[in-house]
């Protein structure tokens, strides 16, 4: 009831606004995101709902923002990118990889209208591309996992073969190896981004191989809860998971998109549209490693810490030489970084991971 | 490599779990005649209503009892719309498996990101959890995985050795003749639902209390829909569910196994594995028609006009 009071009183108000006609705020501003999964997920959607969040906090009456969930990423999410911007959405992001051509198709008939895709490699006029750094904070878990290991085995439950997975796989091996060189770690495909039975029975398997520290690229966090039964350390993905598993938790890779968000708000309440492209860090605050396990010891603490700020000041970057492949030959040489091309098409593994990269 | 395969038996028999109680519900309510499509939605119910209970404090017997108890209204909604009211049981039961995937993720909204603050522990057998190879995986369930067993064993039981076993067999081959013998068709087919719901309540449980010990929107990932089709691979048979069963979580189990050890096969050939297995059985369980009908209940999907 109360509810219904303050939208009437609201409701009044505009009215008197537009009858007025002078009124001294502008239209709100229309904003739009389209989710892959639910923001129930704990994961991937549920962070992308905490940087829409941010936006409604810090700008409330100012941007009128909507979610649609679920969204297949087939023909029907075009119908629905499409349906958002002839409701008059004026600014829609869409986060996930495999809406990039939707996204695009409907760019094209929408042109006063700015899109926003997430994690993809092609832009245009009105088509916007922002993406995180996840294998930053993915190199400092490693570093974590590999002074921590008893085993000296680390294992990666992975979905997809695809650049983004494969250059976290590879970070978080070179940063454990950075520490201690014995390390190796193990990699179980599971073919699903979100699928809480299969990504267990992955994370058992590793265990059962002897991996005492795992890592994950999926959504659920069924990896953490096997880790946590059978008594090894495992690394939230995506949003902090600590609350799941608190003992076997070691810390989480946080996608941060609020920041973002927020900034791509307040341009657009300030009519000038934000049309760069962004691929952002540790040091843009778009990704992070958080909720460190107090059995952490404080040595190691530091030296993420230390190697974290390194990070953000760029002095170093984790896609610097020396990179070796699994056979030993010197992929990238002492002194040589990749430009953000080369790290955008990673299809390697580094020296250090075990197996072979399914094709 | 004998020792690894330990943790291989003991994860797939982690996953046959909850598809054996899920399966041997349905399979009691097929038997009966009434095709239930709607035990995903069923079991995320009973998986949520279990993690709810332990998540506000609440015991493990508790939780186990309101997971079954939601899974048993989300059945007797279903009972009432396609028994009583005769409506199509493949709508219906598609409606209650997206009714119960919707209900579950906006009631479970809070629920999600936080462990179960108690769940069930594996309760090895003194004894024979010491034999090698076997005993870790086979004799170290939880709770939940010796009641799978003994459903099993019960469920065999009752359909080939007890009255009341003839009699939902009678329903599900003909009610009109099981009627004119004086048989409660109306009611057996609502218990036989029931014992559905309670089943796939329990089989939710087993996920959000013993196995993930969470919630997550969407937790039981489609094992609804294999359970499901479990029954029909093992020809409407307890024992041929719990093979099934232990096949699929077997296979899945093989294909991560192969990779960890470092086997150059195609992960996406692996992951379709257990589709691959499922077919061959399919082609060959149907390559032999006469059982086939012999086990199928005839009058499975079909509604029934009580006119006494």
């Amino acid at each position: 009831m109360k509810f219904w009071k303050t939208k009437l009183a609201l409701l009044g108000a505009l009215c008197l606004l537009a009858v007025s006609g002078t009124g001294f705020a502008a239209d709100p501003v229309k904003m739009a995101w389209v989710y892959f999964g639910p923001p129930g997920d704990g994961g991937w959607t549920f962070a992308h709902d905490l940087g829409m969040k941010m936006v409604q906090k810090e700008l409330g009456g100012k941007v009128i923002a909507s979610t649609v969930e679920n969204v297949p990423e087939s023909a029907d999410a075009e119908r629905v990118i499409r349906d958002l911007a002839s409701k008059g959405n004026q600014y829609i992001f869409t986060t996930s990889f495999g809406y990039m051509e939707q996204t695009l198709k409907a760019a094209k008939s929408f042109p006063k209208v700015e899109f926003y895709h997430n994690t993809g490699y092609k832009s245009a006029e009105n088509v916007h591309t922002y993406n995180s750094r996840m294998y930053e904070p993915a190199y400092l878990a490693g570093i974590i996992a590999g002074r921590m290991t008893k085993s000296n085995v680390l294992g990666y439950v992975a979905s997809f073969p695809i650049p983004e997975v494969v250059r976290n796989i590879n970070a978080y091996t070179m940063g454990a190896r950075s520490v201690n060189p014995k390390v190796t770690t193990k990699v179980v495909w599971v073919s699903s981004w979100f699928d809480p039975g299969k990504e267990r029975q992955a994370a058992e398997t590793l265990i059962g191989q002897g991996a005492d520290m795992l890592m994950q690229n999926t959504d659920s966090s069924a990896t953490l809860q096997a880790a946590a039964d059978k008594g090894v350390y495992a690394f939230g993905w995506n949003s902090d998971m600590s609350k799941v598993a608190p003992k076997a938790h070691l810390a989480s890779v946080t996608q941060i998109w609020g920041p973002y968000y927020v900034m791509v708000a307040k341009a657009a309440v300030e009519g000038k549209p934000f049309k760069d492209n962004v691929w952002g860090g540790m040091k843009e605050g778009m990704n992070g490693l958080v909720s460190l396990n107090s059995s952490i010891p404080a040595s190691v603490v530091k030296e993420v810490d230390a190697k974290k700020a390194d990070i953000v000041s760029g002095k170093f970057k984790v896609w610097s030489g020396p990179v070796k492949l699994q056979d030993g030959s010197v992929k990238l040489a002492a002194g040589e970084t990749f430009t953000d091309k080369d790290i955008d098409s990673i299809k390697f593994y580094v020296e250090g991971v075990d197996g072979q990269l399914p094709k | 490599m004998i020792e690894s395969l330990t943790p291989l038996l003991a994860s797939a028999l982690g996953a046959a779990i909850p598809l054996v109680l899920a399966g041997l519900g349905e399979l009691i309510a097929e038997r009966a005649g009434v095709l239930n499509l709607g035990l995903e939605g069923m079991m995320l119910l009973g998986a949520l209503a279990s993690f709810m209970t332990v998540a506000n404090g609440g015991g493990l017997f508790e939780a186990v009892t309101l997971g079954m108890a939601a899974g048993l209204l989300a059945s007797l909604v279903f009972g009432f719309v396609t028994i009583t009211l005769q409506a199509n049981q493949v709508a219906a039961g598609l409606s209650l498996t997206i009714l119960g995937s919707g209900l579950s993720a906006f009631l479970g909204r809070s629920y999600v990101g936080i462990g179960a603050p108690s769940s069930f522990a594996p309760l090895p057998i003194p004894l024979l959890k010491d034999i090698p190879l076997l005993g870790p995986s086979l004799f170290s369930f939880d709770l939940l995985g010796y009641t799978a067993l003994i459903a099993l064993v019960a469920v065999t039981w009752f359909l080939s050795r007890s009255r009341a076993g003839l009699t939902l067999k009678a329903v599900g081959e003909s009610p009109v003749v099981a009627r004119s013998l004086g048989l409660p068709v109306t009611r057996v087919r609502y218990m036989a639902v029931a014992f559905g719901g309670l089943m796939s309540g329990l089989a939710g449980a087993y996920y959000s209390v013993a196995q993930f010990k969470m919630w997550q929107e969407g937790l039981t990932s489609g094992n609804g829909w294999i359970a499901l089709a479990l029954v029909v691979f093992a020809t409407w048979r307890p024992l041929r569910v719990a093979v099934g069963a232990l096949l699929f979580g077997s296979v899945t189990a093989l294909g991560l196994y192969f990779q960890a050890i470092g086997m150059h096969v195609s992960t996406f050939a692996l992951a379709s594995l257990p589709y691959i297995a499922t077919v061959i059985v399919l082609v060959i369980i149907s390559s032999d028609q006469e059982t086939v009908r012999r086990h199928a209940p005839a009058w499975l999907g079909k509604p029934f006009y009580d006119d006494s």
